[in-house]
């Protein structure tokens, strides 16, 4: 019974099991991006929000705001991590759309790992976030905002800002596969944006009522922005990076992890 | 040389919490053949198929897929099955193109020859003309048909189909039966879920009725017809009165019990001898039927005499919530 026998697997030449989850990742990267592409409103809002914040705390609230040097000087490190926090949160609802959907039990049937959907997430929410905040920088130059770094601060306040959108995306995949529907996903994006205002991002820390210095001072977000600052406009940096990289780092790594079981729980 | 089943389970068990969702089920699909799990609403079809394909782990039991142990080598029988699940698993924000490349792409195809493959099934399924644009835009049964090319990308050897035809309208419903029949003639296994027992009967080389997470009958569509008998005799009754007293007096050989047009069914062979001897047998007093007609036997008939209710109709739609884990876990 010759017609009988198994076709051969198709997979067989693939040389190993790291590499095909890397192939598999960058599938998924591809696919994120694409389909990012076309969810016009997001892909909207992810790029015109920040630029229209940024022009509005320049030029409406800037006037009246006194932080010792021009204001959107001082506004723009804030400006991109709003950008880079809020458009990274995005990966939420775009892992709780494909959490919902039948789609996931068909990547699983195909012997894609979890792992690799979630890092496709994360890498299009890398690239995706890179792009919208090299436009908040085009429109920071234009508006007046002129950096004093070099070289190997321009590469730190880069990598700086890579791995903070790193760790927010992750921590976004890991609450869209706790959210039940994607509306409920949507939710992180309010809290994500909302985290820079309690922090250096527009207005000096010494300004704000004292109860709220311990936590504005010491949340994630603001060694982030005062390493960027420092970086850009050659300002001491003091124990920031230290703090912002720890940070990151931390929260990177308890998302992987987190989200790694919560994948599991769910399609189980 | 792997054997010549391409789908084995035995003893099957899967609880979630308290409720019990298969009860040491046994499966069988010979290679090459076409399989249909049947059953109501809630009966576990979805948990077997999710159980086979390696997505859920049963309680209890074992299961081989296409010669591979489904814990054991989940790898290995990942790489020879594809699932086509209730909820579409296509991305509407992508073209149907870009749909089917990604598939290939993900089943280990390089980027040209996912592109020769994506470009050959949008044919067959006649999707050409709409494959560029995006699924957003496509019909319901233009979406059910690339989810089924979907499957097909990595030339599976055993394809699992949860409920293929749902919610279709009967134009793409015939479509999609046409695969099927298609895929059978070239080798490929088809272990599908249905509660449309025409669909079944029309498909299926052999039929498992899944009821309350147990197996209550399994055969070919013919072993099952006979079961009951290859004929219905149908006998209209003068009376409510009458059809109470014959429904006791025939108990469990009543295949089919309408009370509406105080109709009930028996089971026959459809010989003149036994039609006259059951009409005298329920009868003797030869008041309470009113008239008689001798049918043949369908899969309803079958359902009804196996599970003592009738089966579900279309239209409760699928039996996803019951099946699927509880929320919340």
């Amino acid at each position: 019974m010759s017609e009988h026998t198994l076709p051969a697997a198709p997979r067989l030449h693939r040389s190993s099991r790291a590499r095909s989850a890397l192939a598999d990742s960058a599938t998924m990267a591809g696919r994120c991006l694409r389909m990012a592409r076309r969810h016009l409103d997001v892909a909207l809002t992810s790029l015109l929000l920040p630029v229209l914040l940024m022009l509005l705390f320049v030029y409406l609230f800037g006037g009246a705001i006194q932080t010792g040097t021009r204001y959107v000087t001082y506004v723009v490190p804030g400006v991109l991590l709003l950008c880079a926090g809020f458009g990274a949160s995005m990966t939420a609802v775009s892992v709780a759309t494909d959490m919902t959907g039948g789609i996931v039990d068909r990547f699983r049937s195909m012997d894609v790992s979890g792992a690799s959907v979630l890092a496709g997430h994360v890498a299009a929410s890398v690239v995706r976030n890179l792009a919208s905040t090299v436009l908040v920088f085009g429109v920071a130059f234009l508006i007046g905002f002129r950096p004093s770094a070099g070289p190997l601060d321009w590469l730190a306040a880069a990598g700086m800002l890579l791995l903070f959108i790193l760790a927010i995306s992750w921590l976004s995949a890991a609450v869209g596969l706790l959210a039940r529907s994607p509306e409920a996903a949507g939710g992180f994006s309010f809290l994500v944006m909302f985290l820079p205002y309690p922090s250096s991002a527009f207005v000096p820390i010494d300004t704000m009522p004292a109860w709220i210095h311990g936590f504005a001072g010491n949340q994630p977000v603001t060694p982030v922005i005062e390493t960027l600052r420092g970086l850009l406009l050659g300002l001491p940096l003091g124990t920031s990076p230290l703090r912002a990289v720890a940070w990151c780092l931390g929260i990177l790594v308890a998302s992987v992890a987190v989200s790694g079981v919560l994948f599991r729980l769910r399609t189980a | 040389m792997p054997s010549e089943l391409a789908i084995e389970a035995a003893g099957l068990e899967k609880s979630y919490g308290k409720l019990r969702v298969l009860d040491r089920v046994d499966l069988e699909a010979p290679r090459g053949s076409v399989v249909a799990l049947l059953g109501p609403n809630g009966a576990g079809k979805t948990t077997a198929v999710r159980i086979l394909a390696t997505l859920t782990r049963a309680d209890a039991g074992r299961a081989r897929v296409a010669g591979f142990d489904v814990v054991a080598d989940r790898g290995q029988v990942r790489r020879h099955i594809s699932l086509t699940g209730q909820h579409a698993a296509v991305d509407e924000l992508q073209t149907g193109e870009e749909n089917l490349r990604m598939m290939g792409r993900l089943a280990g195809l390089p980027g040209p020859a996912a592109r020769r493959r994506a470009a050959e099934l949008l044919e067959r399924f006649d999707l050409t003309e709409a494959g560029r644009r995006t699924v957003a835009t496509w019909s319901g049964g233009m979406r059910r048909r690339l989810d089924l090319a979907a499957g097909l990308v990595g030339r599976p050897a055993v394809i699992f189909l949860d409920e293929p035809t749902t919610g279709l309208d009967p134009r793409s419903r015939q479509s999609v039966w046409q695969v099927v029949t298609g895929l059978a003639t070239e080798g490929v296994t088809v272990f599908l879920t249905t509660q449309y027992l025409e669909e079944a009967d029309r498909l299926a080389d052999r039929i498992t009725v899944l009821d309350g997470g147990r197996v209550v009958a399994d055969g070919t569509p013919a072993e099952l017809k006979r079961q009951v008998g290859t004929q219905r005799l149908d006998l209209e009754l003068a009376d409510a009165a009458a059809f109470d007293e014959i429904a006791r007096c025939l108990d469990d050989r009543v295949v089919r019990r309408d009370p509406g047009r105080l109709t009930i069914g028996v089971a026959t062979d459809g010989s003149a001898a036994q039609v006259r001897a059951l009409l005298d047998e329920v009868d003797p007093a030869r008041r309470a039927v009113d008239r008689f007609a001798v049918q043949r036997a369908t899969l309803d008939d079958v359902f009804l005499a196996l599970t003592g209710r009738p089966a579900d109709r279309p239209g409760h739609q699928n039996d996803h919530d019951h099946d699927k884990e509880p929320a919340g876990v």
